[in-house]
């Protein structure tokens, strides 16, 4: 797996504002089904919502991504940090992408997976373990690809997926694929 | 040989499943299909269950599992049933949104106005959110994007989210 090195070597000290932690809107709030507008990655207040999501990610407990519309806002623009989840193979470090697409997706897998939005709910979700994304990185507005796999991979498609309105609940897998939640992070 | 459907409803605890399976297998029953859940705090099952025994003697030994009052236990002779048409496109439905009476209804009523079979169906209320998760058999000739602008109309008039997906089957 190639890493993209200008994504593994982003850090949010890039931003230079303070993130602040945001409170998380669970469903059935209205903004977690619209899609996200696209952003302008060097606007001052996108800017400030990257630091503010990164913020809000790193005080919630078991969180390894976070989109714009969790925390209010109808943007498309998220960030994500697997870096020290057990699932993971490939990552990138901590870093924010806007207006995310994917590019290329293979190799489907069925997992369970949650969300902060969702949080009595969990739900088995296939999802492509070999992913290619491309999105611009916050301030500079660079355009990134980024080629992952395993538990990156279904981070970046949840979140992508919450750029266009989109819940883990939309593509559960059958009728037995949904359950309540057992175990809290 | 008959079938006999077979339902447990109420407190959970451990053991019920256990417990109530080992009657069945002493009057030489077999479990075929059954769906054993829990439901608020409350175990749900239903077996079809293919044997000799009948219906008085499954009541009478599986009695004892509902003597303490906190299960109710159903026995009932089914008809023979023809076995299932072909199927024809199937496909998940998936709907969120607030929790207000006759999502279920509403949406279910869709599907059967296009000649749609559920198959399996489950709800799950979360606070204030309310999800619905159905699998449905449509005829080979429904014509699957009408369906799916009936559904997206009334769930819009009722504040809920759908999407509509084919299920997919890996073949291999």
């Amino acid at each position: 797996m190639s890493i993209n090195e200008r994504v593994l070597s982003w850090t949010e000290a890039e931003l230079g504002v303070e993130g602040r932690v945001l409170d998380v809107v669970r469903a059935p709030a209205h903004v977690l089904s619209v899609p996200g507008k696209d952003v302008d990655p060097a606007a001052p207040e996108t800017v400030q919502l990257a630091a503010d999501l990164i913020a809000t990610m790193r005080v919630s407990p078991g969180c390894v991504g976070l989109a714009a519309d969790q925390v209010g806002v109808s943007a498309r623009i998220f960030c994500v940090d697997v870096s020290t989840h057990v699932k993971t193979r490939t990552h990138h470090g901590t870093y924010v992408l806007c207006n995310a697409e994917v590019v290329e997706a293979s190799r489907n897998e069925k997992a369970r997976e949650g969300c902060m939005s969702v949080p009595d709910l969990t739900g088995d979700v296939k999802r492509a373990s070999r992913l290619k994304v491309r999105g611009q990185l916050p301030v500079t507005g660079e355009t990134v690809e980024i080629v992952t796999d395993a538990f990156e991979a279904r981070c970046l498609q949840h979140e992508i997926d919450h750029t266009n309105g989109l819940l883990f609940i939309d593509r559960v897998a059958g009728a037995h694929a949904l359950h309540q939640r057992q175990t809290y992070l | 040989m008959t079938i006999h459907a077979i339902t447990v409803l109420g407190h959970d605890r451990p053991g019920i499943i256990a417990d109530t399976t080992a009657r069945l297998a002493g009057l030489g029953l077999n479990l075929e299909d059954s769906t054993m859940t829990r439901l608020r705090g409350h175990f749900a099952m239903t077996l079809l269950c293919a044997g000799e025994a009948t219906t008085e003697a499954i009541q009478a030994d599986l009695e004892p599992i509902a003597s303490d009052g906190s299960l109710t236990v159903t026995v009932y002779e089914l008809p023979e049933e023809q076995a299932p048409a072909a199927a024809g496109q199937l496909f998940v439905l998936s709907v969120h949104g607030g929790d207000r009476p006759g999502i279920v209804s509403t949406v279910t009523a869709e599907i059967a106005a296009v000649g749609g079979n559920i198959t399996d169906l489950t709800t799950r209320l979360s606070g204030d959110l309310y999800v619905v998760v159905a699998e449905l058999e449509l005829p080979a000739d429904a014509d699957v994007a009408v369906l799916e602008a009936s559904v997206k109309r009334v769930t819009q008039e009722l504040g809920v989210d759908a999407t509509l997906r084919p299920i997919e089957a890996d073949d291999l």
